[in-house]
Order: C-alpha cells, then structure tokens, then sequence
C-alpha cells in the first residue's frame, strides 16, 4: 500500500429535493484495498457509487482517482479510466447472448486501447476474449450458458454478468452494488472465491453489501452510513463492536450473534 | 386436439438447424435453405421493372415504393437496433431533396454528384441538428423529431427561401428511367443488408445496447450520444438518397417533401412488414405503397381504407409478414401432450 490514495472522496454530498441522501461523506481507498459500505435501507450506499461514477451529479464535494479531480465527470469517461461499477439490480442487455453482452465493454475505447480495432489483438476477436472473460467468472466455457440469451439466464449468473462487464474494461477499481443480493446460499458460496480473486489480481474494490458474514470474509476495512452520513470507518471487528453502530444500523443488540 | 391435454409445441426444422452453422455449406439443400428468401427478394426486385415493362405508371409506382422502402429500413433501424423511435423521416427526404435540388440547379451540378453529395452532406446536417435531441428517448425523441420536418416546412415559407412556397423548380431528370429505378433498387437492396450486417457487427451490438440499457452502456464507458449520432447519421443516409432521388425524378423540390407521409407511411409499413425485421418494412412498402396507389380512385376515402387495413394489421398480426413467414419458415408445430 502506498501512501497515495487511489480513489479520494472529499465531502460529497447530495440532496433529491428535501432528502439529503449523501451529507460529507468523505473516504480514502487505497490500492488493493476491500471497503465494504454497509448501512441500512437508505442509508446513502447507492448514491455514493452513483456520485463516484457520475451517475448522479454531486450537489458538493470532490472526487480524486489518482490525484486526477474526475467529480462529475461522464460516467463513460470515469469507467475509461479504469472505475467500474455493478448495477445493484442486474442491467443486462436481455436481447443478447451473455458472451455478446461483453461485446459492449470491449468495444470502449479502454479496451480498445488494449485490443486494437477487431478485438483483443493478440488474445483474438471479441468473441473469444468473452468467452475467456466469461469463464473466468464462472459461466463453463463448453456449457451452452455463455451462449444463452441473458434473458433466459438466473439470477446468479447475471450478477457474474455484472461482474464481467467491469472485468472486460480491465478496471482498477470495481465497485459491487451488491453482488450478493438475490443469491442462494450456494451461489454466494461460489461468489466468495471470485471476489478474492479479483483482490488477488490487484483489483481495488468497494463493496455494498446487506450479507455481512460473506462481506467481513473478503473485506479488510468497513464503513457504516446512516441517513446520508458517515458513521464510523474501520476494520470489521472494529465496527462489529461498536455501539453506535448496532444501535443506528441495527436498533437491537442481539443482531451480531448470527456473525 | 384438446387444449386442456395437449399443448402446441414450436420446434425448429433440422435444416434450419444445420444451415445455422458452418454445416450450411455441407450440401445443396441447406444452401438453398439460405439463399432462396434472399434471392426470391434480390432478384424478385431486381426483374420488377422487366415485368412491369408495359405499365410505365407502375413503373414509377416502384421508385416511390424504394423511396419510402429505404425509409421504412431506416426507421425499423432506428427504432428497433438503437431505440430512437423517429418520426422525422419527412425531414431526412425533405433536407436530401434541397440539396440535391440546390446542388443541381445553383451549382449545375449533375444528377450523379448532386445525389451522393446531397446524401452525405444532408445526413450531417440532419445529424447536427438532431444532435440536441439524443438525450431524450422513447416518446420525447418521438414527439420532437416530429416537429422537425414541420419546422423545416414553415421556416422555408415564412422566409421564402429556396423557392418558398413554389419549391426549386427546374432540377435535372434521370438520363433515363432504367437508370432512375436501378439505382434505387439497387441502393434499396445494399443499404437493407448492409444495415442486416451492420446490426449483426461488434458496433452494432453497442447500438443494440444503447436500445436495451443504455445506463449499462455508459458504465461500459462508452459515450452514448456518439453512437446514437452515428446511428442517426446511417439512418439519415438513406432518407437523404431517397430524398435526393425523388428530387430529380419530380425535377422538382419543395415544401411537399416535408409533408408527414414520409414519416407516417414508413412506420406503418414496419408494422405491417414486421418491426425489427429490416427486411419486413420493405416488404410492407411493398404492399401498403400500391395499395394507397389503387384506393386514388376512392378519392378521401383513401385514408379511411387505409386506416382499416392498418388497424386490422395491429389487431389481428402484430408481429408482421416477415415474423409470421420467418416463423413458419424455420419452425414447424406439433401438439403433445402435457
């Protein structure tokens, strides 16, 4: 870890008319680093990531990767420049084949950078380096699955899909919008492996998640928000113990046994 | 059969299943599988002036049909591959009809370079202006390319530019009336499965993107308005060469080229045809274009025939001819049991 931090957030706030979703929540992401964001039902999780990726337009604040201000950039410029992000509920494109969805990605100039005009350059066309992608992610490369239209597809493998879609931009940051959300017992079970996967790779991730136990497993710091605010920012077992936090998330104090 | 213990299963036929592959080349019969719709339309288009030899009337009837078959094409692209339903066809007839019509009689420019050149510098100019536009989707990108061509209408009376309300009068003809139909039967039939390629290509599949979830698109870091301006632009190429042909055929521009029936009779044939087809709406221009040819003698009652047989269209089949046929043509039916 270096002292630099790659993904900077400086008091962004925002408001929707009389709701003040986001009130100086300020952070620091380091490179390798899993933050996990936890908070309850709208607590601000999501318009964070809608404000890092310019989704939202911030109301206030500012927003540094690698010391490059990128605050309310478009998001497609924030996503070529390697901070990616899942859709909390899946956005797919149902009309196509699951390895076509990956066309989409590889086909923005980030990748094509890498790729060269017809696909992925040396690692072949388009269709192959999906292919590849896909496999990665757990889709089996000699099933009809990558083939499948993403209509037809379950839950679980639309939330690789997301997943895929960031990793086909060779992202420096991922950040999951709850990639745990909707899944059966076995699937988070499988989705676990990959995450630390891509923490292995030297992916930097942010992860929303409501599934504490999967997310304390992969994450190394955590942070609460509570209506729009920041609560508290440490390690798990840090804010497992803290009281503020079973109080304002939870409301009980018996919550913490199930972790 | 009894509904209640049987149910209709669809299955694709085996040589449909074969041609899909690399195995379409393994024999004639999978081969011919394949090419015979496509040739039956190429060659079907290309022998009808041949066949309508004596009826010179028809004979012009079939450059109008090209006309509004390529706008059909390009609204069915728009609307179904990018997801910009367009009603601005009109404006991409009327602006390729100006220029063409300017190029040739300002310029002396001949029907060979003014057609081109007005295709291509009218597609811009129609992409430039709708620009402001592609933010908007669904109903708002509807409504508002709709006022374009009305726009484009009441501007040039008002000022009384380019002619005002009498047009640009004056404009070359064809060399020839063989010229005139094979070079829009020949343009209807490169831009149609130039654009069948285009969707099936890499920046297709972005365009297609763009119409099923265009927020996935922006986190795919991809600039949507560039794309949905590219799109415009192909779109906008074949309105402006049908406008810029109509413009020598008539030897005359004007305001007329702006009237809505370019906007309208090309999204009727598409659900006539079957949207999403590309192939569907020529096939509905095909038929809707003759068909208000023949209702002339019914004089205002026209449209009401019209409006009768669109309706029963949408009521009765709303997939379209080339769904339906493409159906029956790849897939066979069967009652099992449940």
């Amino acid at each position: 870890m270096s002292n630099e931090p790659i993904l900077r957030a400086e008091e962004l706030s925002k408001a929707f008319g009389g709701v003040q979703a986001l009130s100086l929540v300020s952070f620091d992401l380091y490179k390798g680093d899993v933050l996990g964001i936890i908070g309850p039902n709208g607590s601000g999780k999501t318009t964070l990531v809608n404000c890092l990726t310019g989704f939202v337009k911030s109301d206030s604040g500012k927003v540094h990767f690698k010391g490059k201000k990128i605050t309310n950039m478009a998001p497609h410029k924030i996503a070529n420049m390697g901070v990616t992000r899942t859709f909390q509920i899946m956005r797919p494109y149902y009309s196509l084949p699951a390895y076509k969805n990956l066309i989409v990605p590889l086909f923005s100039p980030r990748s094509r950078r890498t790729g060269g005009w017809r696909g992925g350059g040396k690692l072949g066309s388009r269709d192959t380096v999906s292919v590849d992608i896909l496999e990665e992610i757990g889709f089996e490369r000699d099933s009809y699955v990558p083939y499948k239209m993403a209509s037809s597809l379950p839950t679980g493998y639309l939330k690789r899909l997301e997943l895929a879609r960031c990793l086909a931009l060779r992202p420096e940051i991922v950040i999951c919008d709850e990639v745990f959300s909707g899944l059966s017992m076995s699937e988070m079970a499988s989705m676990v492996p990959l995450i630390e996967r891509l923490q292995m790779d030297g992916i930097t991730l942010i992860m929303i998640e409501h599934r504490l136990r999967e997310l304390f497993r992969v994450a190394n710091r955590v942070m609460v928000l509570n209506f729009g605010m920041k609560l508290l920012e440490g390690s798990p077992e840090e804010v497992v113990e803290n009281e503020q936090v079973k109080e304002a998330y939870f409301g009980s104090e018996e919550v913490f046994g199930y972790v | 059969m009894d509904k209640h213990t049987h149910r209709k299963e669809r299955v694709d036929r085996g040589i449909k299943v074969r041609s899909d592959s690399v195995y379409a080349v393994s024999g004639w019969p999978e081969t011919l599988y394949l090419l015979t719709p496509r040739l039956t339309l190429i060659l079907g288009l290309l022998a009808a002036p041949l066949i309508l030899y004596a009826f010179p009337y028809w004979q012009r009837v079939l450059s109008i049909i090209c006309i509004y078959g390529l706008l059909a094409v390009s609204f069915d692209f728009l609307a179904h591959y990018v997801g910009l339903v367009s009603l601005g066809g009109a404006f991409f007839i009327g602006v390729g009809s100006y220029g063409a019509a300017l190029l040739n009689t300002e310029l002396g420019l001949p029907p060979v370079l003014s057609i081109p050149i007005a295709t291509l510098v009218g597609a811009a100019v129609c992409t430039v202006l709708l620009l402001p536009c592609l933010p908007l989707r669904g109903v708002y990108f509807a409504i508002v390319t709709l006022m374009y061509p009305l726009l484009a209408a009441r501007i040039i009376e008002a000022l009384d530019i380019m002619g005002g309300t009498d047009g640009l009068i004056g404009v070359d003809g064809f060399s020839g009336s063989w010229v005139e139909k094979y070079t829009l039967l020949c343009a209807l039939l490169f831009f149609l499965f130039f654009l069948r390629r285009l969707v099936m290509e890499d920046i297709g599949l972005v365009f297609r993107g763009v119409k099923d979830n265009d927020q996935a698109v922006k986190a795919s870091g991809i600039n949507i308005t560039t794309y949905k301006a590219i799109a415009v632009y192909i779109s906008a190429t074949l309105g402006c060469f049908g406008g810029a042909c109509l413009a020598h055929i008539y030897m005359w521009a004007g305001i007329s080229q702006f009237a809505l029936d370019f906007s309208i009779i090309p999204i009727a044939a598409t659900v006539v045809g079957g949207a999403g087809t590309l192939v569907g709406p020529v096939i509905g221009c095909l038929i809707l274009v003759p068909v208000s040819e023949l209702l002339r003698d019914f004089g205002t009652l026209r449209i009401a025939v019209y409006a009768a047989i669109l309706t029963a269209f949408i009521v009765y089949k709303s997939e379209g001819i080339m769904t339906y046929c493409a159906r029956k043509y790849h897939q066979f039916e069967r009652w099992v049991e449940i």
